[in-house]
């Protein structure tokens, strides 16, 4: 059967088991389009910005728990996914990036809208491809999900010349990919479970860390079970929440530099860490010679490169967070389940005092609205069970902290590069993902400024999304630093000269809402989560509100500055 | 931390891009490159990259699991653990007056090295050995004025069984 490498990209795309793609067309991918026209089975939704794509297949992958997919033209079309691939390979999102390319011919001559991105992503992806040969073509995309989906995931790029895309060969459905130099290490070692077992039954004063790798492998049944048995309490990084039910009561809250008191005083007095699917960032560890200073640290990931790599680890287990998880709750059930928790009860009640003196806090007076108490009644009106993107900023850290997740791929969010402008085609990405799930962007005044395009993306493709604007006119997370250790210098931060977001709304045919008063809050957020459509509630917040505690860079993570 | 030299043999598939997948992992992350050299092994789909750094015992851990990491690296091997023999090939050009030419033909011959080019004032020198060998051979030269160096990264193999 002869056909063209455009035929054979949607045969290939379709037969990954993807049933969304997010692009935007160019003259080097009008055969792409073209194509694509006639397969209503599969969705394109046209963004109105590349890195929209991105952000969207992104949230897509995540919501969806599957490998996201964007195709962009040549040249800008290419260099505008830059920010969302390392985006999306900072968080280890499976993603594969389709680029189109100038002719082969014309490659190296610096034809119109042609760019090296294979050169320009080799750092931030996790494999890329320039496709030199219609033959490899749809050997090269299976090769592309493969690795995109397996081990520690990621995104990877297809780079695809116009003459590629063009070319007509005999097609031929390519075998399953069997790479020599790639074998992820699925399996761990029994031995080293066996060895995590042990300290936890020596261990009094234990706590589970569990990050993004939990959600990615699917273990947070495994993870909860093990808290659960053992009473163990248990941490998260930002890209973790969910992995553990948020309205438990063995939940901490987040940990690190906005991480809760009781969180952040539990891993700096705990003897034991069971660390799952971290990488230690810095944003968690503060200073890491001040790191847990008492604890030995079990850390299981599939990454090798993420063990050892910031701090030092007393039993790492090299493997998949899920088959290891399940490995370590087969060998509890072996245990008399009162020797995992010997000696729990004190160890319970200091973490409880420190909840009870050291809540996270705030005031909601009369007159200006607070932007937690936003997020606050956000998440009691949702009942918690929206999905939650976020943009990057005090935002994403109000939302992570105010929001509770009980289920993991909720919350989504820029976590280990902190993009700005995520938020908003992140929802769109989850809700054409999860058609039936409420989606709640919750964004700052000067972040959904950067991809507010996206709003005509949501519109047409009747992706109904709830954005929820904490309006400070102020970049906050910086205006607050520059509070704290630049004598108050609000240079460059001042965010007063903004658009009218209601009307703003109105422009582009979504709805917009504004409050500035606290009696209604709840009122205002009610009318715009049951509005069809797209709205955006645009909440008049106060303007220098801080996120807190803070552990300020440098720091030991149980330095915090307090409310 | 103690800094130490590692001698890495690095199988990698024989594809476009892999050397700057390499090279661009080393510069991002803050590694350094002593030397490297390349070229295809018996089988040739697959290359030996052969390469020195200078760092400390857990950078190199990193070095070794990032490089692992690279999709096209099929091994890496540290022959600073094993049984190994190194090389590096150098040509060296020399000044050679006729009052000198017997000294550095006594120098060349303890040293085991060629003549592979004379001129009306010059020599040209092929020497292969380790960098110690390489190292004194030079500082033996320079009193004769090198004019210049061509020479090559280490190259090395385990010994047999790698012990």
């Amino acid at each position: 059967m002869k056909l063209t490498g455009a035929q054979i990209l949607i045969k290939m795309i379709k037969f990954e088991g993807v049933d969304t793609i997010f692009g935007y067309p160019g003259g080097a991918t009008i055969d792409i389009h073209d194509e694509l026209a006639r397969h209503p089975d599969l969705r394109h939704i046209l963004v109105r910005h590349e890195q929209g794509a991105v952000h969207a297949a992104d949230a897509y992958s995540r919501a969806h728990d599957s490998v996201g997919v964007a195709l962009v033209t040549s040249g800008p079309g290419a260099t505008n996914t830059v920010t969302g691939i390392a985006s999306a390979h900072t968080d280890s999102i499976p993603m594969v990036v389709f680029t189109g390319q100038v002719p082969t011919a014309l490659i190296g001559n610096d034809a119109f809208q042609e760019v090296d991105i294979v050169g320009i992503t080799r750092p931030c992806t996790k494999h890329n491809y320039l496709v030199k040969d219609p033959n490899k073509l749809a050997a090269t995309i299976r090769e592309a999900f493969h690795i995109a989906r397996s081990g520690r995931p990621g995104p990877v790029l297809v780079d695809l010349p116009k003459d590629i895309i063009q070319a007509e060969i005999e097609f031929e459905m390519p075998e399953e990919t069997a790479l020599r130099s790639y074998k992820p290490n699925y399996n761990p070692n029994k031995k080293q479970l066996a060895k995590a077992v042990a300290m936890l039954k020596e261990a009094k004063r234990p706590v589970i860390f569990a990050g993004g790798g939990v959600i990615l492998s699917r273990a947070s049944d495994a993870l909860t079970r093990i808290a659960k048995m053992a009473d163990i309490p248990v941490t998260g990084s930002l890209m973790g929440l969910g992995a553990f039910p948020g309205s438990h009561p063995l939940w901490l809250g987040m940990l690190g530099m906005h991480g809760t008191f009781r969180a952040n005083m539990s891993i700096g007095n705990s003897d034991l860490i069971i660390a799952a699917g971290v990488r230690f960032d810095d944003r968690v560890t503060g200073n890491v010679k001040k790191f847990a200073p008492h604890a030995q640290i079990v850390q299981i990931d599939i990454d090798p490169t993420s063990i050892h790599k910031n701090i030092p680890v007393h039993c790492p287990i090299v493997g998949d967070c899920k088959a290891a998880l399940e490995g370590i709750l087969d060998l509890m059930e072996k245990e008399d389940p009162e020797t995992l928790k010997i000696d729990r009860a004190p160890w319970l009640d200091q973490i409880d005092q420190w909840k009870q003196t050291t809540p996270l806090k705030y005031e909601q007076g009369p007159k200006i609205i607070k932007p937690q108490y936003v997020v606050e009644k956000l998440y009691e009106i949702t009942k918690g069970e929206a999905i939650i993107t976020t943009e990057v900023g005090q935002n994403q850290m109000w939302a992570a902290q105010f929001y509770h997740f009980d289920k993991p791929n909720h919350f989504i969010t820029s976590g280990g590069l902190g993009v700005m402008g995520f938020g908003l085609p992140a929802a769109i990405g989850a809700k054409a993902a999860c058609p039936d799930k409420l989606v709640v962007d919750v964004a700052g005044d000067g972040s959904i400024q950067m991809n507010i395009q996206e709003l005509m993306t949501a519109i047409e493709s009747r992706l109904d999304v709830k954005i929820v604007i904490l309006n400070n006119r102020y970049l906050g997370m910086v205006r607050q630093w520059q509070e704290f250790f630049y004598d108050k210098a609000y240079a460059s931060t001042n965010m007063e000269n903004a658009p009218d977001f209601v009307l703003l709304a109105q422009a582009y045919g979504a709805k917009g809402f504004r409050c500035d008063d606290p009696a209604k809050v709840e009122e205002t957020l009610k009318l715009g989560l049951e509005t069809p459509g797209t709205v955006i509630m645009d909440f008049r917040v106060e303007r220098e509100e801080s996120v807190y505690p803070m552990v300020p860079a440098g720091g030991a993570i149980t330095e915090m500055l307090l409310v | 931390m103690e800094t130490n030299r590692y001698l890495l043999s690095i199988l990698v598939d024989d594809e476009p891009g892999v050397l700057s997948r390499i090279a661009g992992l080393f510069s991002g992350r803050g590694f350094n490159i002593d030397s490297l050299s390349v070229a295809t092994t018996a089988d040739p789909h697959v290359s030996r990259i052969t390469m020195v750094t200078n760092c400390d015992a857990q950078v190199i851990e990193q070095i070794k699991k990032q490089l692992h990491k690279l999709i096209n690296v099929i091994t890496v091997t540290d022959l600073t653990e094993k049984k190994y023999v190194e090389r590096q090939l150098a040509l060296i050009k020399v000044h050679a007056k006729p009052e000198k030419r017997a000294e550095i033909l006594r120098i060349v011959d303890i040293f085991r090295c060629k003549i592979v080019d004379v001129g009306h004032s010059h020599y040209i020198i092929e020497m292969s050995g380790n960098s110690e060998k390489h190292a004194a051979f030079v500082s033996l030269l320079k009193p004769m004025g090198i004019v210049e160096i061509a020479a090559t990264g280490s190259i090395a193999l385990a010994r047999e069984n790698g012990k």
